[in-house]
C-alpha cells in the first residue's frame, strides 16, 4: 500500500499514474479505510461536464492517495500536472471536544494555512464516526456538535466541505449509505478540481502558444507543456483527448516546417536541422520512449527524434483506442512526411540513412500491429498495411543497389565502407527487441551483411508484397513491384526469372493501353529475351520497338539494325524461318486500282498500286513484297464489289486504309454508325402527310450494353489458304514513311459457256450434284447414278460412261440407258443405270468413274468444247450373300388371314455363296472344316399393320456354305384388313465381343438351334451338319466368362442381303363383327 | 501546384496525360497507372454513395515520398477519371483548392466533349484544354 509512503517520483508511465489526492490528519484512520475507498471509488462512473463546449463524458475515477506534505503543493509557475494534487483531504475521528480543542483544531488550522498559502481551494474534511469508540468514552458530545464546530471554524460558507463517514468498517445499511454519500462527494469534488485546474492549465498553455511568434519561444518547451495535458488525459483514460494534444503538436510543427520552407523561418527550427547522425527507426514497443523525450526536453532532439517520439505516442494512444489500421495509415504518411521535411529543411543526411530509417520504421510498425491483432484481422486489412510492405521493399531495394549487393560481382570496397557507415548509424540494438529473432534491426543488419542474405530478404519482401497486392486486387501495383523484381533479376543475370514479371506487366499495360510504360517494359523485355537467346521473341520485340515513336531515333535504329543483322546472318538450319508480324514494320495506307473501278475485261491489265507506310527508322531493302488476295466468294459478289467500289471510291480509284492508332484499340470502334432515316407517314385514305420525323434504324445496335470489361486485345486476322492468289514485287527498298509499290497483273479468265468476256468478280458454282446407289435383284447387281442439276440453267447431257477404274478384268458394266442425249432441266434429276456382270468371284469393292458430257441447252453454239463432268465413287460388298424370304400363312384350316387371329410368319434365310473373302471376320467360326457365322434377324413392322407375337428377333448360327438355309417361324397378328405388306425382316451380323465367343449367348440362351436345319442337297446325311452346327455352338458355349461386354450388331451392307419377298402383300379379311355397337341418343 | 495531370478513360487508358517537362515523364505514367488501383478501390467502396451524393472528389489517393497524388472521379455516367499529382512540398494547397482545380479540369473536359468534332474515347488534343492544364501546372497557390 503506497498511501502512507513517500510520494513517488513522477514516473511517466501514464497508464499507471492516477490523479494525486493528499491525506492529512489521522494517518492510521485513513489506512484503515483505504482498502474500501480505493476499491469503491472507481466503481461508479460520473459525468464530467467539460469547458469549451466539449461533450460531457462518463468517467471512472481513480486516485493515488498520498500523505500530505507541503512540498507536494506546486510552487508558483510550476506547470507540472501529473504531480499536481487535485484534492486535499483531512481525516479525523475526533469525537471529544477536549481533544478537538487541544490538538485537532490546531492541526487543521495549520493544514488550512498551508493550503491557503498555495491558494489551493480543493480540500475536504472527513469526520469518521465510530460507535464502538463512543461507547467507551463518557464525556461524549453528540456527533453533530463536533461537525458543527469544524464547519464553524473552517468551512466558512462551504459547509459541504465537511463530511461524516459513519462506521466505515461495518457491514450495515447505514454504513453503505454513508459510504455512497461520501464517495459521490469525493467524485464531485475531484471532477470540479479537474475542470478548474485543467481549464486553468489549458488557458496558460494557450497563452504560451500565442507567444510563438515572439523571439525566444521554444517549441520544445511548449511541447512539454502540451504533452503534460496529454498525459493527464491519458491518466484519466481519455485517450481521444490525449491524442488530440499530440495531433495539435504535430500540426503545429508541420506548419512551422512549411513556413520555414516558404522562407518564414523560426529560429528555433534550426535546432531540428542538425545533420542526421542516427537512423535507428521508430520505437513503438514502449509506451513512452524516455530517451527521446529527454532529448526533446533538453532541446537536443533532431527532426527525426521529434517525429519518432510524437508518432510513438500517437501510436500508443491509437492502439489504446483499438485503431491499429489508423496506425498503419498514419505511419506511411509520417514516413513520407519526414522524407519530405528533411528535404525541405535541407538537412544533411548520409546516403542510405533515410532508407534505413524508413525500412526499420515500416517493419517496426508492421510488427507492432501484428503484435496486437490476430491473423484473420490482419488478413482482412491488408489494404491498410500493404503500403508499408511496399515501401519497405522499395527502401531495401535502394539500399541493396547503394551497397553494391545487387551487382553481379558483389560489393566493392567503397560499397563496404558505405555499408559500415550505415550500420554504425543504427547504433546498438535496443534492449526491448534484443530477444526478438525477427526484429527489424536484425533483419536490416542481416540483409546488408551479404549478397545472399540481401537476396533472400529482398525476395521475401517482394513476394509478400506482390501477393498482398494481388490478394486485394491491386493488380497494377503488384505488376509494378514485379517490374522492380525483374530489374533485380536482370542485374543478377537471371533473365529467365525476370521474364515472367516483365511479360506480366507488359500484358497489363497493353490491355489498358499505356504507351510509355509499354515502351519501357518492352525495352526491358527485349534485353531479357536477348540474354535468354529467344531469337524469335527478341526479334519480334525489336520490331515493335523499332517502330515505336516513343523511343529516340537512336534507339529505334538500334533495334531495327538488330533485325537486319539477324536477317543477313546465314541461317544455320535452312528450313528455319522466323516470321514477324507485318504491322510493326509497315502499314498499308491505300490501294490504288487502275482502272479505277477495278473492273477489267479478259486480257485486260489491272494495275494495283499500294502505299505502304514503313515504320522503320532506316531504309530497308526488301527482297520481295507479296500481296495475298483474298476472294470472298459470295452470291452476287460482282454486284457487291461494284457497289462497294461506288460507295468507297474516290474518282481516282483509291481505297484508303485509316492508319492504325495502336495501342489504341477501343471498343467504340466496333460501334456501328448511326443510321438515320427520314420517315413519312401518310394517311392511307387521301395520301396526306400525317407525321414526319427521323428515325434511327439501328437503335438496338447502338444502345446495346457494351461488355463492361471490354478487352483491348487485337483481333486476329484473316487466315489465308496456302497458294491463294498472290501478287509479288521483288527487290524494293522501303524508305521510312510512305512508299508506293505497283503490282501489275494481267487478268484472263476462261469462261466456258459464254463468248462474253467476264469481269473479275466471278461466282463459281458447281452445276451438278451426283449420287449413286447399288440395286440388287437376287444376285444380279445394278449401279444407279443420279445427276441433279443445281443451276438455273438447262443442260444437254450426252455420252454417259461408267467405267471401272480398278483392275478387275472379268467385270463388265452393261449400260441400260437408252438415249445417248438427254436434257436435264434446272433443278431436276436424271438417272443412269448399269448392270454389273462378272464371271469369276466378284471383287470385294469396285471403283467407278462416271462421266457425262454437258453443254448448255440454249441454242447458241459453244466455241469451245467443255470437259465432261465426272464423278468417282466406290461400291463395296456388293455381292449378295443371303436371300431372305418371308411368307405369311393363315391359321390352319382357314383360307385367308383374318384380323385379330394369329397367323404364322415363316422366314427363310438362304446362303447364296460359299466362303468368300468378305466373310472373314470375327463372327466366323470354324469347326470340323465347316464354317459358320452368326446372324441376328429381327422382324419389325413399322407401319403397325402387324403385331409380332412372342419374340421378334433371334440369333442364328449360319453355316457358310451355298444353299445353307435357316427357317424361322413366328406368330404375327394382322391388325387391319386389306392387302397388307409383309413386315420387314432385317439381318445383322452378330459380332462377339473380341475372342470371347458366345459366352454371353450361353448366359442368355439366345441361340435357337432347334429349328436349325441345313438343307444340303446332294448331301447324304442331311441331319449331320445340323447336328454339327448344334455341337459347334454348344462347344463354344462352354465358356466360363460372365458379365462380359455385350456383343455388337453390325448391319449387313445393303448389297449383301436380298429380300425376295419385299413388296409382296398378303390379303387379310376382317373378322366377323360380333361386337355391339353402342349408340346413345340424347 | 500540379506536376502531372491525367484524364483516364473508363477503360483505364489515358485520354490525356501531361507532366512538368522538367521531370521524368515515364515516372508519372507509372505513378498515375498504379494509382488507378486505389481509384478502382475507392469507386467500388463508395459505389452508390458516390452517385447519390454527387461527390466526385476522391481525395488523397496515394501519397509518395515525392508527391501526393490526388484524383477526381467521374463515376456518374462516363466513369472518366482525373488524376492530379501535386507537389506536396506545397502543403498550402488545401483540399478545397484541389477540389476547385478539379472542377476547372472537369469543366474544360466537358467543353472538349461538347466539340462535335471530338470522338468520345479519342485522345484529347484540344488546345483550350491544353492551355487550361498549363495554367494549372504553373499556377502557384
Amino acid at each position: 500500500m503506497d498511501a502512507s509512503e513517500e510520494p513517488l517520483p513522477p514516473v511517466i508511465y501514464t497508464m499507471e499514474n492516477k490523479p494525486i489526492v493528499t491525506c492529512a490528519g489521522d494517518q492510521n484512520l485513513f489506512t484503515s479505510v483505504y482498502p474500501t475507498l480505493s476499491q469503491q471509488l472507481p466503481r461508479e462512473p460520473m459525468e464530467w461536464r467539460r469547458s469549451y463546449g466539449r461533450a460531457p463524458k462518463m468517467i471512472h475515477l481513480e486516485s493515488n492517495f498520498v500523505q500530505f506534505k507541503e512540498e507536494l503543493l506546486p510552487k508558483e509557475g510550476n506547470k507540472a500536472l501529473l504531480t499536481f494534487p487535485f484534492l486535499h483531504i483531512y481525516w479525523t475521528e475526533c469525537c471529544d471536544t477536549e481533544v478537538y480543542k487541544a490538538t485537532v483544531k490546531d492541526d487543521l488550522t495549520k493544514w488550512q494555512n498551508v493550503l491557503k498559502a498555495h491558494s489551493s481551494v480543493d480540500w475536504l474534511i472527513v469526520i469518521v464516526e465510530n460507535d464502538a469508540k463512543k461507547k467507551n468514552k463518557t464525556n461524549i458530545l453528540p456527533r453533530t456538535s463536533i461537525v458543527d464546530k469544524i464547519r464553524n471554524d473552517f468551512c466558512n460558507k462551504q459547509s459541504d466541505r465537511c463530511v461524516v463517514l459513519s462506521d466505515p468498517l461495518k457491514d450495515s445499511s447505514r454504513t453503505q449509505e454513508s459510504w455512497n454519500a461520501f464517495l459521490t462527494k469525493l467524485r464531485t469534488l475531484l471532477l470540479m478540481s479537474f475542470t478548474k485546474n485543467l481549464g486553468k492549465f489549458e488557458d496558460d498553455m494557450r497563452t504560451l502558444r500565442e507567444k510563438r511568434t515572439e523571439p525566444g519561444w521554444s517549441f520544445c518547451e511548449y511541447f512539454m507543456v502540451q504533452e503534460e495535458l496529454a498525459f493527464v488525459f491519458e491518466m484519466l483514460q481519455q485517450f481521444e483527448d490525449a491524442l488530440v494534444q499530440y495531433d495539435e503538436l504535430d500540426a503545429l510543427f508541420s506548419q512551422y516546417v512549411v513556413n520555414f520552407g516558404a522562407g518564414d523561418g523560426a529560429n528555433w527550427l534550426t535546432f531540428f536541422c542538425q545533420p542526421v547522425k542516427s537512423w535507428n527507426g521508430l520505437i513503438l514497443r514502449k509506451p513512452i520512449d524516455m530517451e527521446k523525450r529527454e532529448s526533446i526536453q533538453r532541446r537536443e532532439a533532431t527532426l527525426l527524434d521529434l517525429r519518432s517520439y510524437l508518432f510513438s505516442r500517437q501510436c500508443t494512444l491509437l492502439l489504446f483506442l483499438q485503431r491499429p489500421w489508423e496506425v498503419a495509415q498514419r505511419a506511411l504518411e509520417l514516413l513520407h512526411n519526414c522524407v519530405q521535411e528533411l528535404k525541405l529543411l535541407e538537412v544533411s543526411v548520409p546516403p542510405g540513412a533515410l532508407d534505413c530509417w524508413v525500412f526499420l520504421s515500416c517493419l517496426e510498425v508492421l510488427q507492432r500491429i501484428e503484435g496486437c491483432c490476430d491473423r484473420a484481422q490482419i488478413d482482412s486489412n491488408i489494404a491498410h498495411t500493404v503500403g508499408l510492405w511496399s515501401y519497405a521493399t522499395e527502401k531495401l531495394k535502394s539500399l541493396g543497389y547503394l551497397c553494391g549487393l545487387v551487382s553481379e560481382k558483389g560489393p566493392n570496397s567503397e560499397d563496404l565502407n558505405r555499408t559500415v557507415d550505415l550500420l554504425a548509424g543504427l547504433g546498438a540494438e535496443r534492449p526491448e527487441t534484443a530477444n526478438t529473432a525477427q526484429s527489424p534491426y536484425k533483419k536490416l543488419k542481416e540483409a546488408l551483411s551479404s549478397v545472399e542474405a540481401f537476396e533472400k530478404h529482398y525476395l521475401d519482401l517482394s513476394h509478400a508484397t506482390i501477393e498482398m497486392y494481388t490478394s486485394i486486387g491491386r493488380i497494377r501495383s503488384a505488376k509494378f513491384v514485379g517490374k522492380d523484381l525483374a530489374e533485380f533479376y536482370m542485374r543478377k543475370k537471371a533473365p529467365q526469372k525476370a521474364e515472367i514479371y516483365l511479360q506480366g506487366a507488359l500484358k497489363n499495360y497493353l490491355a489498358e493501353g499505356w504507351a510509355l510504360p509499354i515502351t519501357h517494359t518492352r525495352k526491358q523485355l527485349a534485353e531479357c529475351q536477348k540474354h535468354l537467346g529467344q531469337i524469335e521473341n527478341y526479334l519480334q520485340t525489336s520490331s515493335l520497338l523499332a517502330s515505336d515513336h516513343h523511343l529516340t531515333e537512336e534507339e529505334r535504329k538500334h533495334f531495327c539494325q538488330e533485325i537486319l543483322d539477324f536477317a543477313s546472318q546465314p541461317s544455320d538450319s535452312p528450313g528455319h524461318k522466323i516470321v514477324l508480324p507485318m504491322h510493326s514494320f509497315a502499314q498499308l495506307r491505300d490501294l490504288h486500282f487502275d482502272p479505277s473501278n477495278a473492273v477489267v475485261h479478259v486480257g485486260g491489265v489491272l494495275c494495283v498500286e499500294i502505299t505502304m507506310y514503313s515504320q522503320m527508322p532506316v531504309p530497308v531493302h526488301v527482297e520481295q513484297i507479296v500481296v495475298n488476295v483474298h476472294f470472298s466468294i459470295e452470291k452476287n459478289s460482282y454486284r457487291k464489289t461494284a457497289e462497294w467500289l461506288t460507295k468507297h471510291k474516290t474518282s481516282n480509284g483509291i481505297i484508303n486504309f485509316p492508319p492504325e492508332t495502336a495501342p489504341f484499340p477501343v471498343s467504340q470502334n466496333s460501334l456501328p454508325a448511326l443510321e438515320l432515316y427520314e420517315m413519312f407517314e401518310r394517311s392511307p385514305s387521301d395520301n396526306s402527310l400525317n407525321t414526319t420525323g427521323i428515325i434511327c434504324r439501328n437503335v438496338h445496335m447502338l444502345l446495346r450494353r457494351q461488355e463492361s470489361s471490354s478487352s483491348l486485345e487485337m483481333p486476329s486476322g484473316v487466315a489465308l489458304e496456302e497458294g491463294a492468289h498472290v501478287l509479288r514485287c521483288s527487290h524494293v527498298t522501303l524508305e521510312p514513311g510512305a512508299n508506293q509499290i505497283t503490282f501489275r497483273t494481267q487478268v484472263s479468265i476462261d469462261c466456258p459457256w459464254s463468248i462474253y468476256s467476264t469481269v473479275i468478280a466471278l461466282t463459281f458454282s458447281v452445276p451438278f450434284r451426283t449420287t449413286h446407289s447399288l440395286l440388287s435383284s437376287g444376285t444380279r447387281k445394278y449401279v444407279q447414278v443420279c445427276v441433279q442439276n443445281l443451276s438455273e440453267l438447262d443442260f444437254q447431257l450426252s455420252d454417259s460412261y461408267l467405267v471401272d477404274t480398278g483392275d478387275s478384268t472379268d467385270l463388265q458394266l452393261v449400260p441400260l440407258n437408252t438415249q445417248s442425249q438427254q436434257p436435264i432441266y434446272s433443278k431436276q434429276s436424271v438417272f443412269f443405270v448399269w448392270e454389273l456382270k462378272w464371271t469369276e468371284e466378284p471383287p470385294p469393292s469396285l471403283h467407278c468413274r462416271f462421266s457425262v458430257g454437258f453443254s448448255p441447252a440454249s441454242e447458241e453454239q459453244l466455241s469451245i468444247s467443255l470437259k465432261p463432268y465426272t464423278y468417282e465413287f466406290k461400291v463395296e460388298n456388293f455381292f449378295t450373300l443371303y436371300n431372305v424370304k418371308a411368307e405369311i400363312f393363315p391359321p390352319s384350316g382357314m383360307e385367308y388371314c383374318r384380323t385379330g387371329s394369329l397367323c404364322s410368319l415363316e422366314v427363310l434365310i438362304t446362303r447364296l455363296s460359299d466362303l468368300l473373302e468378305v466373310d472373314k471376320d470375327e463372327a466366323l467360326t470354324e469347326s470340323d472344316e465347316h464354317f459358320s457365322t452368326k446372324l441376328m434377324y429381327e422382324v419389325v413392322d413399322n407401319s403397325s399393320n402387324w403385331a409380332v407375337c412372342g419374340k421378334s428377333c433371334g440369333v442364328i448360327s449360319m453355316p457358310v456354305a451355298a444353299r445353307a438355309t435357316h427357317r424361322v417361324h413366328m406368330e404375327v397378328m394382322p391388325l387391319f384388313a386389306g392387302y397388307l405388306p409383309l413386315p420387314d425382316v432385317r439381318l445383322f451380323k452378330y459380332l462377339p465381343h473380341h475372342s470371347a465367343h458366345s459366352s454371353q449367348l450361353d448366359a442368355d440362351s439366345w441361340i435357337e438351334n432347334d429349328s436349325l436345319s441345313v438343307d444340303k442337297h446332294g448331301d447324304d446325311q442331311p441331319d449331320s451338319s445340323s447336328l454339327k452346327s448344334r455341337g459347334s455352338v454348344h462347344s463354344a458355349c462352354s465358356s466360363e466368362h460372365k458379365g462380359l461386354p455385350m456383343p455388337r450388331l453390325q448391319a449387313l451392307p445393303a448389297g449383301q442381303v436380298f429380300n425376295s419377298s419385299s413388296g409382296t402383300q398378303v390379303l387379310v379379311i376382317p373378322s366377323q363383327d360380333d361386337h355391339v355397337l353402342e349408340v346413345s341418343v340424347t | 501546384m500540379a506536376v502531372c495531370i491525367a484524364v483516364i478513360a473508363k477503360e483505364n487508358y489515358p485520354l490525356y496525360i501531361r507532366s512538368t517537362p522538367t521531370e521524368n515523364e515515364l515516372k508519372f505514367h507509372y505513378m498515375v497507372h498504379t494509382s488507378l488501383d486505389v481509384v478502382d478501390e475507392k469507386i467500388s467502396a463508395m459505389g452508390k454513395a458516390l452517385v447519390d451524393q454527387r461527390e466526385l472528389y476522391l481525395g488523397l489517393l496515394y501519397p509518395t515520398e515525392d508527391y501526393k497524388l490526388c484524383r477526381y472521379g467521374y463515376v456518374t455516367n462516363s466513369k472518366v477519371k482525373f488524376v492530379m499529382v501535386v507537389d506536396s512540398s506545397n502543403t498550402a494547397l488545401r483540399d478545397n483548392e484541389i477540389r476547385s482545380m478539379f472542377r476547372k479540369l472537369h469543366n474544360s473536359y466537358t467543353d472538349v466533349m461538347c466539340n462535335p468534332f471530338y470522338n468520345p474515347g479519342d485522345r484529347i488534343q484540344s488546345r483550350a484544354f491544353d492551355n487550361m492544364v498549363t495554367s494549372m501546372m504553373i499556377q502557384v497557390c
